[in-house]
């Protein structure tokens, strides 16, 4: 329990310095903060009118205060460049950006759990050499590079998906499907091979467990062992894997959001940073790291929860 | 992303070792160990690889290569395969070859700079936590453990984003980014290196910390640390990659290889090489450097040193 508290305060504590760093990038910004935000042709009147909204007169500590007082109450101030409240911004596109997350998680453990299922039934076999050569490619492709790969073949070789573009879920379930399948593989694929050998180590070591050589005698059959006794004994690094991965995924939908035109909240950050939006780009930042760390630090007390072993250990 | 030790292979917690296991690792490292000399192969084909890459990169400016900004209008997006361009060139008329290769010397000036930074920062603290443990070890760690849980990479997008892109504030980026991988590992091989009988040995015959540290630890973890350097770099050039590709990495009009496949995606259908010969060099580069890394790793295994 005591470590459990730790991890969370630890949490928190992380959480804090981001926001540090987050909000201190504005002092960063070359020259007078409120040009850099509004852009050379800002007359003095606005100029004023800005350093006057974002306090700029005020010691920085007093604004950092401020700014995480507002932050808390969910308020990440107003984009000066489309005048919409940041927090609505991202209101609206998160449900985007959590469905290829989803999306992207389904895929990949679709993918690896037959596959390190049965390389690890056959392990050191053609077949498990095959599967590991193949994830060690996997591996070392860029996210972006395989985009490009599948939008190449996929899309604008095949016809089988739309190159670009989104159609909401409201709209057309199924267009909507037929639009995220591919920026959802392109995040799965590269994370398939990391939960498939993952997978595949830990459930060799199951099945040198007397109770699947019991199994074995009693005459069970094979797919029944595998997966009704072998598999969830070995998901457990898996599943916290999985989870961690969930933090990493919202990064690195980034890159696939832009890529594929999904209108999300990695799509929002980018283009944030072309239109000069420094307080939208502030908001997204610090709403993403906060995501990444508090989704981090569940998926780790929530650890304890599913395996046994680990909770006794805590005892 | 955060560069974290171990992931391109067996991430997370290593699971706990069954009695059975062990028994059967004998003749596992010993099918290892015949393994190595058949894929050894693959092995010298990387390092050929990246000896071609890194070589072309320092004589860049030697070749007899075209100048990799000169557009040329009466050439635009040749196909590779073109008498005076073997790669084809762009929709500017730019030469592909030419454009990779100081593409090359880009990633690997920032790639190799910043691995230096996080080796050496990452490599000392590291060191120092393992061997003094107490309050150092509680301090590193923590800080450690912090910014693992950082979104680093879209941190140094709005980093970059703010202060403006360039090689500089690339590699100090990049460095940072590595330096809490580096503290584990280095952290984890001093632990085990410093309980050995040779350490005691030299502390009964009075030598200094400082003489242990340099003389004793450091030869013993290089191995480890200079195997993961492999990997990290890996990791490195795609984040480099994906920063230029969404255009606050290296600043135009310098080739870097995620700035010319950003450029090449608009005309995907029409001149699908302009996007794909960097992405093909980007890819071979990684994967040398992750199997070169892989292997070596093996070689410089703590586990099996101590066995």
């Amino acid at each position: 329990m005591r470590s459990r508290l730790t991890k969370l305060a630890t949490a928190l504590v992380t959480l804090f310095i981001v926001s540090l760093v987050v909000y201190s990038l504005q002092e960063l910004l070359p020259g007078d903060p409120a040009i850099a935000i509004l852009g050379e042709q800002a007359t003095p009147e606005t100029i004023a009118a800005v350093r006057a909204d974002l306090a700029l007169d005020d010691p920085y500590l007093v604004r950092y205060v401020a700014w995480l007082g507002d932050a808390l109450q969910f308020d990440l101030g107003r984009s000066y460049r489309t005048g919409f409240p940041v927090v609505e911004e991202i209101v609206n596109r998160l449900p985007i950006t959590l469905e290829l997350m989803i999306l992207a998680q389904v895929i990949a453990l679709g993918i690896a759990i037959p596959l390190g299922t049965l390389a690890a039934y056959r392990a050191k076999s053609r077949f498990d050499r095959t599967i590991t050569g193949a994830a060690f490619g996997l591996v070392s492709v860029p996210e972006f590079v395989l985009g490009l790969l599948l939008i190449y073949y996929l899309a604008l070789g095949l016809g089988l998906f739309p190159a670009t573009g989104w159609v909401p879920l409201t709209q057309s379930p199924a267009q909507n499907l037929h639009h995220a399948l591919l920026p959802a593989l392109t995040m799965a694929l590269p994370v398939a091979p990391v939960y498939q050998r993952l997978l595949r180590s830990d459930m060799t070591a199951t099945l040198q467990e007397d109770y699947i050589t019991m199994a074995q005698s009693k005459g069970l059959s094979t797919s029944h062992i595998l997966f009704r006794h072998a598999l969830r004994p070995s998901s457990f690094s898996l599943v916290t894997l999985a989870g961690i991965n969930t933090g990493r995924l919202i990064g690195g939908s980034v890159i696939v959001e832009v890529l594929f035109a999904a209108p999300g909240i990695g799509q929002l950050m980018v283009q944030s940073i072309f239109l000069r939006d420094f307080i939208m780009l502030q908001g997204t930042v610090i709403f993403v790291a906060a995501a990444y760390i508090l989704v981090n630090s569940l998926v780790d007390v929530a650890y304890g929860f599913i395996d046994p072993r680990v909770r006794y250990q805590d005892a | 992303m955060t560069v974290e030790p171990g992931t391109t292979t067996v991430p997370g917690p290593r699971p706990a070792v069954a009695p059975g296991v062990r028994r059967r690792a004998r003749p596992a490292r010993a099918a290892r160990r015949s393994c190595r000399r058949s894929l050894g192969l693959l092995f010298w084909l990387s390092a050929g690889w990246l000896g071609l890459v890194v070589l072309g990169a320092i004589t860049a400016p030697l070749l007899p290569i075209a100048d990799p900004a000169a557009q040329n209008y009466q050439a635009i997006a040749v196909p590779p395969g073109s008498p005076g361009h073997p790669l084809g060139t762009d929709r500017l008329g730019r030469d592909l070859l030419a454009r990779a290769i100081f593409g090359a010397r880009i990633s690997l000036i920032v790639t190799t700079s910043a691995v230096t930074i996080g080796l050496v920062v990452g490599g000392l603290l590291g060191m120092l936590a393992g061997y003094y443990r107490g309050i150092t070890e509680r301090l590193v760690v923590a800080a450690t453990d912090a910014m693992m849980a950082f979104p680093a990479l879209v941190l140094l997008l709005a980093l970059m984003a703010t202060l403006g892109a360039s090689v500089q504030n690339l590699i100090i980026g990049l460095g940072v980014l590595g330096i809490p991988a580096f503290v584990r590992l280095t952290r984890a091989n001093t632990l085990v290196y410093a309980q050995r009988e040779f350490i005691v040995a030299a502390r009964s015959l009075g030598a200094l910390n400082r003489r242990i540290l340099a003389r004793e630890i450091v030869p013993n973890i290089l191995p480890a640390v200079g195997a993961y350097a492999f990997l990290v770099v890996a990791l490195l050039i795609v984040a480099e990659g994906s920063l230029s590709f969404l255009g606050v990495g290296v600043p135009p009009p310098a080739s870097s290889w995620g700035l010319m496949i950003a450029e090449g995606r608009d005309s995907l259908k029409q001149t699908p090489w302009v996007a794909f010969i960097p992405s093909a060099f980007m890819f071979l580069t990684v994967l040398s450097f992750n199997l070169i890394g892989d292997r070596l790793r093996e070689e410089s295994d703590v586990r099996e040193t101590t066995l």
